[in-house]
């Protein structure tokens, strides 16, 4: 208890308990909530949160990738898809078994905080990649990223590519006509037909 | 946190230094927003021949506080059928994260206040408020999460013109953020590092600015900044003769206004980027002292947003997409790929 209120009052531990705090009920929020807007403004706003853990440690360069990448990109991604539905109503979900999936969910969910929890007992951890001072993160990261971890970097790229070029042969199938043209030929069509019916 | 002084032989950084930044930087913003829209009525009355706000005040200057006024005792209201809580919260969303952003870019230099000053004398104060060795992403990532501003006021509002504001909000940021990215990645190779203070120092001691060295990357960055600000041409998000006001159609008095605060503050942001990158920063230049050129190059990227909105009409949604991803997208890998090989060959 002792170490943990001299934690909390240094400026670093007390952001960091107040960062956890707000982005456990801001996740909390997300899976419990019914109203689309809700669960997504609380990810979004608890991905910025999680930044702030990479800001305490030192690492800007992460913090701001991770910014970038979730808030800006995948989020945004995210909300897009949520524009089919009425934001303003609340989801009637249906859930079946609903015990099984608590139980199943709950334990997985302990196992997890275990597994990653386990090595704080243990003294010996060290970073096999420490931060250089006087380097800038992203060169750090730049290093380690072109040297040991080279092959999974290029394979990465490569599954990108592919995905990317997948995306492009899905979606530019028809890019040549215009829907809107098509549509109002439909429309037209559709007039004929019931004015040769009268 | 650790802050570093870039410069050697400066006072540390306090963290009372940090805050009278950050309230200095929300008072002057602010009020230079406020402002911005009176230069603004006035440059586009005179390029249209037309003499703009006249009646209140000295040559309309009083404009500014009758605005104001207005905006503040204006009824806040909230539409039947919206969500009330996400509706009420998305204009401070706009207006904080366009003020976040400003905390990693240089915003006047540095200053030690006077000791005569009580309470507060001999307080460091930084010239940018949050130096961490990242700025340059820093600000596109929080300019990257403004848009959630403008997407959740056009969802929250159960309004159809709101909805529309709202899908153009999320194709429009989240394309042309793309092009800011590629765009300022050939500098940034040039350079070598992500934080303002660099370029800067890189500009003063080659003495050139960058431009010279990347005029394709300099047109992409203030094109995807005119889009990603919501300007003239690219105002879809609220294009009044199409979709109402778009994401704005719903909200009066100060929750209108902070939008529009927000959106200045972005505009300041963006010329603020622009100059330090590509114009050579707060270096001086033949006579003129430092502080002088950098406000004269930020008011000179103010006053182009203003010029092009004066001279260029809306364009059309599907333009704006071609216009992203089959001309400037392109343009900027091209860009990125000839500066690294250049970058390259120059090393060797």
């Amino acid at each position: 208890m002792e170490n943990f209120l001299a934690q909390i009052t240094t400026i670093e531990g007390f952001a960091f308990y107040l960062f956890s705090a707000l982005t456990i009920v801001l996740f909390w929020i997300t899976v419990m909530s019914k109203n689309v807007l809700y669960a997504m403004t609380a990810l979004a706003s608890g991905m910025v949160l999680i930044s702030g853990f990479f800001f305490i440690l030192g690492a800007d360069f992460l913090g701001v990738v991770q910014l970038i990448v979730y808030v800006g990109a995948v989020m945004a991604l995210y909300s897009f898809a949520m524009m089919f539905f009425d934001a303003t109503r609340n989801i009637k979900e249906n859930n079946t078994n609903s015990a099984i999936v608590f139980v199943l969910g709950g334990l997985s969910a302990l196992a997890l905080v275990l597994i990653f929890a386990a090595p704080i007992h243990n003294e010996s951890i060290q970073a096999l990649y420490p931060m250089h001072e006087g380097v800038g993160n992203a060169q750090d990261v730049g290093i380690i990223l072109f040297t040991k971890y080279l092959i999974p970097f290029e394979v990465a790229a490569v599954m990108l590519l592919v995905a990317m070029i997948a995306g492009i042969i899905l979606a530019g199938k028809k890019m040549d006509n215009s829907l809107t043209e098509s549509m109002d030929e439909d429309v037209e069509d559709e007039i004929m037909k019931r004015k040769d019916l009268k | 946190m650790e802050t570093t002084t870039m410069i050697g032989q400066l006072p540390e950084v306090t963290y009372a230094g940090v805050i009278i930044k950050a309230i200095i930087i929300l008072a002057v913003i602010s009020a230079v927003a406020g402002f911005g829209t009176y230069v603004e009525r006035k440059v586009l009355a005179f390029m249209q021949r037309r003499l703009g706000p006249m009646h209140v005040g000295p040559f309309g200057l009083l404009q500014i506080a009758a605005d104001g006024i207005k905006l503040f005792t204006k009824e806040d209201i909230v539409p039947q059928h919206a969500n009330r809580f996400i509706f009420m919260v998305a204009p401070v969303i706009t207006a904080a994260t366009a003020f976040i952003a400003l905390a990693g870019v240089p915003v006047f230099p540095d200053f030690v206040i006077p000791q005569e000053v009580p309470l507060l004398g001999g307080i460091f104060v930084p010239s940018i408020a949050s130096d961490v060795n990242v700025g340059i992403l820093i600000v596109i990532g929080m300019m990257a999460a403004g848009l959630y501003g403008p997407l959740l006021a056009g969802m929250a509002q159960a309004n159809k013109w709101g909805i529309i504001g709202a899908a153009r909000t999320a194709i429009q940021f989240l394309s042309y953020e793309v092009v800011t990215g590629l765009s300022i990645l050939a500098p940034i190779m040039i350079v070598g590092s992500l934080s303002f203070v660099e370029f800067n120092n890189y500009q003063g001691e080659h003495e050139v600015w960058l431009v010279f060295y990347q005029p394709v990357a300099f047109v992409l960055f203030l094109i995807a900044g005119f889009a990603e600000t919501n300007r003239t041409p690219f105002d879809l998000l609220e294009h009044e003769a199409e979709i109402i006001s778009g994401y704005a159609t719903e909200y009066s008095g100060m929750r209108w206004g902070m939008f529009f605060i927000g959106e200045y503050a972005n505009m300041i942001t963006i010329s603020v980027i622009a100059s330090m990158v590509f114009l050579g920063g707060y270096n001086d230049l033949w006579i003129f002292p430092a502080a002088l050129m950098i406000v004269l190059k930020i008011a000179f990227f103010f006053f182009l947003m203003l010029w092009v909105r004066a001279s260029w009409p809306h364009i059309r949604p599907d333009q704006l997409m071609w216009l992203c991803w089959k001309v400037l997208m392109p343009i900027g890998v091209i860009n990125m790929l000839i500066t690294g090989i250049a970058v390259m060959l120059v090393l060797e």
